[in-house]
C-alpha cells in the first residue's frame, strides 16, 4: 500500500461516511427532476423518434448528477482540508503531486459512479431505459466524471473560502450542466442557442452519454468523445501544473 | 521549509543527507512534524487518523506501533472516538502520535506547548525526552526561552529570519558572564545591579551600605537565555523562535 492508495481510500471513505448527503441526496434530487419534468412535459417536448420524453430525461439526469457530484467531491474535500488545515498531513507525506491529483480525481469518479448507479437502479423499474451502446455510455460517464473531478480539484486549489467555491459551483458548474441538453434536445432550440450550446463542453458529455442509451445523438459521438478527452487533458494539465507549483498550497 | 510546506528562495535543506526538494520522498520519511495549529480531520476517529497517517508513509498493518504510541500518549481510551469530540489537549496528543507513526529519526515540534495545560506539558516533555534517549533527534521551535534552556542541547536564536546565534546551551549562557543582583529595600523599592562576576559582589554591597539602603530581600541571578537573546539580537523585539 502506498501513500496514493491510502489517500484514495481516505477520500472514498470520506464521502461514504456521509453518504446520506453525498449519495442519497443527489439520487433523490434527480428523481424529483424526473417526476416533475416528466409529468409536466411528457408529450409536449419532441425528442428522438420512438423515444419517450421520460426515457430521454434519465441519461441526461444521470450525467448531470455525475458531473455535479464529481465536481463537488474533489472541490469540497480539498477546500475543507485547506480551511481546517488538515491538508498539512497530505503535504507533509511523501506523496507526489501526480498521486495527489489521481487520488482526488479517482475518488470523485467513484462517487459519481455510485450516484449514477443509484439513479439508474431506482428509475429502471418504472421508466424504459434501453442501453444500446453500453461501452459508449461507460466511456462518457468515466471521462465526464474525471473531467468534473479535475475541475473540482482546480476550483478547490484556487478557493480559500467556502463561498468562493460555492460561487464557482452556482455560477459556473450549475448553469453549464443545466444548459447542457439534459432536459431537451438542442435541435429544438433556435439556431443561435444551438451554437451557444456547442460551446458548452458539458453538452458533449450529456449528448455522448445519451448516445450510449439510445444509439442516437445530436452530435456524432466519436467527435464528442474526442472533445471530452481533449478537455479532460487540458484541465488535468492545468491542475497538475498548479499542484506542481504549490499554488495556494505551499508557500 | 524543512518539511516542504514552504519553498526556499535560495539555498538548500537536507534531512540526514536527503535534499528536501530533490529527494522529498526520503526526506519526508525521515521527518515527523507536529504542526503548531490544532488541525484534525473531523471525518475520522483517532485510530483511523493514525492508520491513514501510516498509509501516507506506505506503512500498512501498523496497529502494534499505533497502540504503543497511543499508550504512551494516554490516548488508548480515545482510540475509537471521533476527532471532533476530543478536547484541545487530546487533539494535540493525536498530532504528536501522527508525527510518530512512521518512526522518523528526526522529529520537529513546532511550538508544542502553546496553550497546553500543565499536565499535558509535563507528559509531553517526558515522552519527548524518552524519544530523544531512544536516538530520535528533536527539533523544537518555541517562543519560551526557558523551555529551550531547560530541554535543548543546542540552541539557534533567530532574529528576522536569520540565525543570530547557534551553539550549545552551555556556551550560549557563557557568552553572558554577567550576574544580576536584585535588592529590595525596606521601602519596597527594587534596584538591579549588574555585576561582571562574583568578585564584584563585595564592592556592590559596600556601595549599597554607603547609600544607606536597608536590605529587605536580596537575590543573585545567574545569566539566562532571555538575556542572551536580548544581547545577541540587539533589542529582542524582533521575531523570535
Amino acid at each position: 500500500m502506498t501513500g496514493f492508495h491510502t489517500l484514495l481510500a481516505k477520500e472514498v471513505l470520506r464521502f461514504w461516511k456521509v453518504s446520506v448527503q453525498t449519495v442519497a441526496a443527489p439520487v433523490l434530487t434527480a428523481l424529483l427532476y424526473l417526476v416533475i419534468f416528466a409529468q409536466a412535459l411528457e408529450g409536449r417536448v419532441q425528442v428522438y423518434d420512438g423515444v419517450r420524453y421520460v426515457s430521454f430525461l434519465v441519461p441526461g439526469l444521470v450525467m448531470m448528477s455525475v458531473l455535479q457530484n464529481a465536481f463537488a467531491n474533489s472541490s469540497s474535500s480539498l477546500t475543507q482540508s485547506k480551511i481546517t488545515g488538515n491538508i498539512v498531513f497530505i503535504l507533509l507525506a511523501p506523496i507526489s503531486y501526480l498521486e495527489l491529483f489521481s487520488a482526488y480525481v479517482l475518488a470523485s469518479v467513484a462517487r459519481a459512479l455510485v450516484v449514477a448507479a443509484g439513479i439508474l437502479a431506482t428509475t429502471v423499474w418504472f421508466v424504459e431505459v434501453p442501453l444500446r451502446a453500453p461501452l459508449w455510455a461507460l466511456a462518457f460517464g468515466l471521462l465526464g466524471a474525471a473531467l468534473a473531478g479535475a475541475l473540482g480539484l482546480l476550483a478547490g486549489v484556487c478557493s480559500e473560502k467556502i463561498d468562493q467555491l460555492a460561487a464557482f459551483q452556482n455560477f459556473v458548474i450549475l448553469p453549464l450542466t443545466m444548459l447542457s441538453g439534459v432536459f431537451y434536445s438542442i435541435h429544438s432550440l433556435p439556431p443561435a442557442w444551438q451554437a451557444v450550446s456547442h460551446a458548452n463542453p458539458f453538452f458533449y458529455m450529456v449528448d455522448g452519454f445519451r448516445y450510449g442509451f439510445f444509439g442516437v445523438s445530436d452530435f456524432p459521438p466519436g467527435a464528442s468523445l474526442a472533445i471530452v478527452a481533449a478537455s479532460l487533458l487540458a484541465i488535468s494539465a492545468v491542475s497538475l501544473w498548479l499542484l506542481k507549483s504549490g499554488y495556494k498550497l505551499r508557500t | 521549509m524543512i518539511a516542504g510546506l514552504a519553498r526556499a528562495d535560495s539555498g538548500s535543506v537536507t534531512v540526514l543527507g536527503s535534499d528536501v526538494a530533490l529527494d522529498y520522498r526520503r526526506a519526508r520519511r525521515l521527518l515527523g512534524v507536529v504542526p503548531q495549529e490544532l488541525v484534525f480531520d473531523p471525518f475520522f476517529t483517532v485510530r483511523e487518523t493514525l492508520r491513514i497517517q501510516s498509509g501516507y508513509f506506505g506503512i500498512r498493518g501498523n496497529d502494534r506501533w499505533i497502540d504503543e504510541v497511543m499508550h504512551h500518549l494516554d490516548l488508548a481510551s480515545k482510540a475509537d472516538v471521533n476527532m471532533r469530540a476530543l478536547s484541545g489537549g487530546m487533539k494535540r496528543r493525536v498530532l504528536v502520535a501522527q508525527a510518530l507513526v512512521h518512526k522518523p529519526p528526526v522529529i520537529v515540534l513546532d511550538e508544542p506547548t502553546a496553550g497546553v495545560d500543565v499536565e499535558l506539558r509535563q507528559g509531553l516533555w517526558q515522552f519527548v525526552r524518552r524519544l530523544n534517549r531512544d536516538g530520535h533527534t528533536i527539533v523544537l521551535t518555541t517562543h519560551y526561552l526557558e523551555e529551550a534552556e531547560q530541554h535543548c542541547n543546542r540552541i539557534a536564536l533567530l532574529k528576522a529570519g536569520r540565525v543570530a546565534a547557534l551553539d550549545t546551551t552551555k556556551n550560549l549562557l557563557k557568552t553572558i558572564s554577567g550576574l544580576e543582583l536584585v535588592v529590595r529595600g525596606r521601602d519596597g523599592e527594587l534596584s538591579r545591579i549588574k555585576l561582571k562576576d562574583y568578585a564584584e559582589l563585595e564592592a556592590a554591597l559596600a556601595r549599597l551600605r554607603d547609600a544607606g539602603v536597608e536590605i529587605h530581600e536580596i537575590e543573585l541571578q545567574p545569566p539566562d537565555l532571555e538575556e542572551v537573546f536580548v544581547r545577541l539580537t540587539g533589542n529582542g523585539r524582533g521575531p523570535q523562535s
